[in-house]
């Protein structure tokens, strides 16, 4: 925060800028979604160094319109860890058996290039409900 | 700040402090910490969420997800469950009145669907003690826009043209008022904010300062460019004291950010703030006695004009408006007259902020169009009535308002139709009764209210409340004569006619309006000496039905006043002598023995 510096105008908007994009989850909105599953299976097979991974690139990237979630196990418990991306307007793309280094490759591909990473993905589209 | 997956914005305004949310906050902080989760999730105390009723509050984004009636002890559950495990936790959401299924988004809840936030815009949403949360939503966008772009006349011409009025109660033109003032030669002009916020049951303006600090001081130094002002002042009660230590926050961050003081934004304007604590005299938020207040002396209003506009604060022009009026002007300077005109009525424009309060579902603090119909906020967004009961009358303005009837729930919501209805906007209480309520009991303590906060200043509100009272307290004693109500009509309109400033002339509105509407209920205390609510205790008794009485002696036990005699197993007699009628012994008994006696036999006995 700028302190005791006399703001102008134009700090204003970057003040602005700065922070809106740290808040835009606020408003529960942001260009993509991610969503690491961590159900007991996720948790025990490593999801929490997933979500530790994904978070730190976001930061070093310093991209701040990427929400991300957990939920509980999605029922594939030997492909965990697992996370589902949704970019939007698109549908899911569900990935497993991830570490580290592949949920970076994720991040970089799929999430900012908008391209899948298909040696990884397990599938495309959701579950039908009933 | 940094990256963070999820917000849990926790409500720290008064209503959800008081049930204990920094304690929630606090053990959320701990339980997440614990799980290792501290980087990932951040804790923001917000200003008032306005489901009061629900409170404490935690709202998950981004998921959006509600949580309610929360205790230290759903803390650790919630965070293992929902932060990391992805669950939504079920039984800490809202259930909707006579149904099961949860609704777990905020978005989704009837009492957050309907409203429409301009005001209230950030609440919930930013942390009031972080200027920065402020400026991301777009905050002093407006008054760079005025400092930079804008002329005091063109700043003035944009709020006349937007339709805004005071939104203190009596709805003057807010334009109008900075015209008047801005056309004064006379220097320096001052500017007040009014935080005297007197209605019982009222919380609007203190929601407004401990939500939104920064909106309220944004408007003002937009207002003090428009008149030429260089000083104003924030008028808050002592007893707000939250509201009192985020505005000073406030006004402490502006002023090092260069947003107050010298030289605002580069701009050379100059201009600077400083809070006045009212003692919470009800008479303090007339704006002439608010005057006479910050300048020391007696609250205590005087005859106008000359209007504040021109010779107000130590005898210079100033303009006085109310919290929500000021933090309405940067909405309108943003985004601009026609988007304001756009909303609400032909007369009536924009949005105003109500706090909906007593027999409702849903209490809490709630914005909405102008123009809505009494039916829409109490039936849609209040949830209606609770345990099943039916409305009788909802009372509007504070203490000068009125009661309106359930004929009149179709009246839309603005400055003329409550006026007309014998009720006004006022500040923007709203108390819903039910039928359990009696309406002669309510004007009477409307009116022990004003006779009590009535300055003296002038015979007739002075002598007028306090008559009013005393023939209405009769009434309700069974002491009513059928010549009380022209009496008290003619009472009543002179207070109205005789007196010098708004809460004399709105004095009578309490009885004026249950007379209107209500006539029936005075009629029955005084010609049958019957309160059909049976509320007015002179007017009931309890009495043992020998039949069913089985000498348990529960009730015997439960009174406090040991008005009621009999030994184990005999039949109970209450002595009238010593009953307060408080209705404990009724409670007590498991046999239906003790009935509760209105009708007029009573007096025969």
């Amino acid at each position: 925060m700028a302190g005791t510096k006399k703001l102008r105008i134009q700090d204003l908007a970057k003040i602005r800028e700065k922070t809106k994009s740290l808040m835009a989850i606020r408003e529960g909105e942001g260009r993509a979604r991610v969503t690491v599953h961590m159900g007991t299976c996720g948790i025990a097979a490593g999801a929490r160094e997933i979500m530790e991974a994904l978070l730190d690139e976001i930061g070093r990237a310093k991209i701040q319109d990427v929400i991300v979630t957990t939920s509980g196990c999605a029922g594939l418990c030997n492909k965990e860890p697992m996370a589902t991306v949704e970019i939007k307007n698109q549908p899911p793309v569900k990935y497993g058996d991830l570490t580290p280094e592949k949920i970076k490759k994720i991040f970089v591909q799929h999430i900012l290039g908008g391209q899948m990473v298909a040696e990884l993905v397990l599938g495309v589209g959701s579950e039908t409900m009933y | 700040m940094k990256h963070y997956r999820a917000h849990l914005l926790v409500c720290a305004g008064t209503g959800c402090v008081s049930c204990g949310s920094f304690k929630i906050k606090e053990a959320l902080e701990k339980e997440i910490k614990t799980r290792g989760l501290q980087d990932e999730v951040q804790v923001v105390a917000t200003g008032c969420n306005g489901f009061c009723e629900r409170g404490p509050i935690v709202l998950v984004q981004p998921d959006g997800i509600f949580y309610q009636l929360l205790t230290v002890g759903d803390v650790p559950h919630l965070v293992e469950e929902h932060l990391l495990k992805g669950r939504p936790v079920k039984k800490l959401m809202y259930v909707p009145p006579a149904e099961k299924q949860p609704v777990p988004k905020m978005k989704d809840i009837e009492f957050f669907k309907h409203q429409r936030l301009i005001v209230l815009r950030n609440r919930g949403r930013i942390d009031p003690e972080k200027i920065e949360e402020y400026i991301a939503f777009d905050g002093y966008e407006a008054l760079g826009k005025a400092l930079t772009e804008m002329t005091p006349a063109a700043i003035i011409d944009e709020i006349l043209f937007s339709g805004l009025r005071g939104r203190g109660g009596a709805g003057f033109p807010t334009g109008k008022k900075w015209a008047a003032c801005a056309k004064e030669k006379a220097t320096p002009k001052y500017l007040i904010c009014n935080g005297d916020e007197g209605d019982p049951g009222a919380f609007m303006d203190r929601s407004v300062l401990e939500a939104d600090p920064h909106a309220v001081l944004e408007g003002m130094v937009i207002g003090a460019k428009a008149i030429g002002a260089s000083k104003g002042f924030v008028y808050i009660r002592h007893e707000y004291p939250l509201a009192l230590k985020r505005m000073e926050i406030a006004i402490t961050q502006a002023r090092e950010n260069g947003l107050l003081g010298q030289d605002i934004l580069g701009s050379g304007f100059d201009f600077d703030l400083e809070i006045v604590q009212g003692a919470g005299a009800f008479v303090s938020g007339e704006e002439s006695a608010l005057i006479a207040s910050v300048e020391g002396k007696i609250a205590m209003p005087r005859q106008r004009p000359p209007y504040p506009a021109q010779k107000g604060l130590w005898g210079k022009p100033t303009v006085i408006n109310n919290v929500e009026t000021w933090a309405t002007v940067p909405n309108i300077i943003r985004r601009g007259a026609d988007w304001f005109q756009g909303l609400g009525t032909e007369t009536s424009k924009g949005t105003k902020i109500f706090a909906l309060v007593g027999k409702i579902a849903n209490t809490g603090l709630v914005e909405v169009p102008m123009g809505i119909t009494l039916r829409e906020i109490v039936y849609g967004i209040g949830g209606g009535i609770p345990d099943k009961r039916d409305f009788k009358a909802v009372q509007i303005g504070g203490p000068s308002g009125g009661c309106l009837p359930a004929k009149l729930l179709d009246l839309p919501v603005d400055y003329e139709s409550l006026t007309a209805a014998g009720a006004m906007m006022g500040s923007g209480g709203m108390i819903v009764m039910d039928d359990k309520t009696c309406m002669v009991d309510i004007a009477k303590y409307f009116l022990n209210f004003l006779q009590d906060e009535s300055c003296g200043k002038c015979v007739s509100c002075r002598e007028g409340t306090q008559r009013m009272y005393e023939i209405v307290k009769g009434i309700t004693e069974g002491e009513g004569k059928e010549s009380d109500l022209a009496l008290l009509e003619e009472l009543a309109q002179i207070t109205k006619d005789a007196s010098m400033c708004g809460l004399g002339q709105t004095a009578g509105n309490p009885v004026l309006t249950t007379l209107r509407y209500f006539r029936h209920e005075y009629e029955a205390h005084i010609l049958d000496k019957r309160c059909p609510a049976g509320v007015c205790k002179k007017l009931i008794r309890y009495v043992v039905l020998s039949e069913k009485c089985t000498g348990c002696l529960s009730c015997k036990k439960a009174c406090p006043t040991e008005a009621i005699k009999g030994t184990l197993k005999e039949i109970h007699l209450i002595d009238q002598s010593k009953c307060i009628k408080c209705g404990a012994c009724k409670e007590a008994c498991r046999f239906e023995a003790i009935e509760e006696q209105r009708e007029e036999a009573i007096q025969i006995i």
